[in-house]
């Protein structure tokens, strides 16, 4: 089975002044959170879509996507954690109570990437299926400059090695239940993401391309260039 | 849902833009698969239309031919993982006896209305054909050319005199292929000649009884009783020409291609023979109904209709569309498919 699985269950603090989650935000005619998960629900390979989301906004959730989704769509919404690491367990454990442990294709994306499309979404799920893990990335088109102190350079590394990360982020189910047991809690708290995990302990990630355009809507520029790839305006 | 277009915004250049699409309003939600390239399409490709008509019509998405999968069909008349056929008109009226792909108010897709190399796009119901049972998607993807040759031939059998035993075709490319092909499953007992300008491409023609050199014409004038121009451009002149000069008198002759510059016509022998010439452009969807079951009564004909398919190429990025536009520059003849996953 191929599950998809929205993040939504960040605070988006860097929205500014809004008080709303930027996953609630509208883009459009409908909030960003819609726009997401119809990407993966309309998409033919993928069998079952969750939504993350904080306990106070489960039911708020539920009634956005109720009312701009076709009736019986079938997309769950359940608890996210205080962290990723967090949500993702939340996730591992509602994937074996709900449909097992079999073997089960993960597809993690952050619920304010709208514009993934169908191909990376279906590159995904064959990279996988061929190497057991997989993140979406675009070259680095800035030249990426590390400091330890933050006040003087320690490297420039070749750009043409570097690449940003996007998601989706995609695994076996039961391989990251396996590595996820086997962290210690400092390891733990070294996490950012789901695929640095795999990385931690060797496995192979493969990349997937991903596009330019399928950008995180974090700031409120990211906002307005959200509405200009649509070509329409703002609603203010 | 947001879904990716790819809009041609000047010639030579192709960007991604997003569009909203209401998965909400009861229309078929697909996923365009397979696409053919058409002339028309690298006229606009190739910046080779009036300055006033790029500004006019560009950004815009192209390509008319496709076969497309279905998604979603919230009324249940299509299934999911169906092949269809999106036909390319969009009426937005009915009319006693202009057809709907004569009627100004018509939009059509990759002529001032986004084509098909989309992500994804909706589509009403009456606008989709399932493609034939046995024919490979290649070649389900330029069924809409099919559907033009079918509805020129639709218009001929109401136009013509009934005598049809001898048919013509002038126009070696493409379209002439097709439309003597439809003529050959239609008229099983005409005699099909094909008449062009390059032996080369006059070879695929094995299914017509004749196939002739457009300088070396064997034939008495007034040789047959109707004919087909497939030429088009500049070379359409001298086809009509020598169609009026080799028809019997009361023949029809049917128009088909398409020249940006006026055309030259012996009227004294238009008149003096009284021919019908009528011109035929584009389709409707029942002509696609037409083309589909050609297709799936006729299986040597969907067979026929492969030979035709000269290069597949995968398109994941926008780079890939480039490339298909540049192999089908490269070809003389055959058509150019893109199997789109991007």
């Amino acid at each position: 089975m191929n599950i998809a699985a929205i993040f939504a269950a960040g605070i988006g603090s860097r929205m500014g002044s809004s008080s709303m989650p930027k996953q609630y935000l509208q883009l459009g005619s409908k909030p960003i959170l819609v726009h997401t998960a119809e990407k993966f629900w309309a998409h033919p390979q993928v069998d079952c879509v969750v939504v993350l989301t904080p306990r106070a906004w489960l039911d708020f959730t539920q009634d956005t996507l109720n009312q701009h989704l076709p009736p019986g769509h079938g997309i769950t919404v359940i608890e996210g954690g205080d962290t990723r690491n967090g949500t993702l367990r939340n996730l591992l454990a509602w994937v074996e109570n709900t449909h097992g442990a079999g073997e089960h294709i993960l597809l993690t994306h952050d619920a304010v990437r709208p514009f993934v499309t169908h191909r990376i979404i279906s590159e995904n799920i064959a990279a996988v299926q061929q190497h057991g893990a997989c993140d979406t990335v675009i070259p680095a088109t800035d030249t990426i400059v590390r400091s330890d102190d933050n006040t003087f350079i320690t490297e420039i590394p070749p750009r043409e090695k570097l690449y940003q990360g996007q998601t989706p982020q995609s695994f076996w189910c039961a391989k990251m239940r396996e590595l996820m047991d086997s962290l210690s809690p400092e390891e733990e708290l070294t996490l950012t993401d789901a695929c640095k995990i795999f990385a931690l302990r060797g496995e192979p990630v493969a990349l997937v391309q991903g596009e330019v355009h399928n950008i995180k809507i974090t700031y409120p520029y990211d906002l307005k260039v959200a509405h200009a790839l649509l070509g329409i305006e703002e609603t203010p | 849902m947001i879904s990716t277009v790819y809009r041609l915004t000047a010639p030579g250049m192709i960007e991604a833009a997003c569009q909203e699409l209401d998965l909400t309003c009861g229309q078929v939600l697909l996923r365009p698969r397979y696409l053919s390239v058409c002339k028309a399409d690298q006229r606009y490709y190739q910046g080779n239309r009036s300055p006033e008509v790029l500004l006019e019509k560009l950004p815009m998405a192209l390509v008319h031919e496709c076969c497309a999968e279905v998604i979603r069909d919230p009324s249940g008349q299509f299934q999911p993982g169906d092949m269809v056929i999106p036909c390319p008109n969009l009426p937005s009226e009915q009319d006693e006896f202009v057809a709907e792909n004569y009627l100004p108010s018509s939009a059509f897709r990759s002529s001032g209305h986004d084509g098909f190399l989309q992500e994804y796009l909706l589509s009403a119901q009456d606008r989709l054909v399932l493609a034939p049972t046995h024919a490979r998607p290649e070649v389900s993807s330029f069924i809409e050319l099919v559907s033009v040759a079918a509805h020129a031939i639709d218009r001929f059998e109401r136009i013509a005199h009934a005598r049809r035993n001898r048919l013509a075709v002038w126009g070696d490319g493409n379209f002439g292929y097709i439309t003597a092909l439809l003529l050959r499953a239609i008229y099983p007992q005409a005699e099909i000649t094909v008449l062009g300008a390059v032996h080369e491409k006059l070879a695929y023609f094995s299914f017509a009884h004749r196939r002739v050199h457009v300088d070396h014409i064997p034939f008495a004038k007034h040789y047959f009783d109707h004919a087909f121009e497939c030429v088009g451009g500049r070379g359409s002149g001298c086809a009509i020409n020598q169609m009026i000069d080799f028809c019997a008198p009361e023949a029809t002759l049917s128009l088909l291609g398409v020249s940006e510059q006026p055309v030259e016509v012996n009227t004294r022998l238009v008149l003096e023979k009284g021919l019908r010439l009528f011109g035929s452009s584009r389709s409707g969807v029942k002509d696609f109904a037409r083309a589909v079951r050609l297709c799936n009564e006729h299986p040597w004909v969907a067979q026929a209709l492969e030979r035709l398919v000269a290069e597949v190429v995968p398109v994941r990025t926008i780079a890939d569309i480039h490339t298909a536009f540049r192999h089908d520059m490269q070809q003389s003849f055959g058509k150019t498919v893109m199997c789109f996953d991007a």
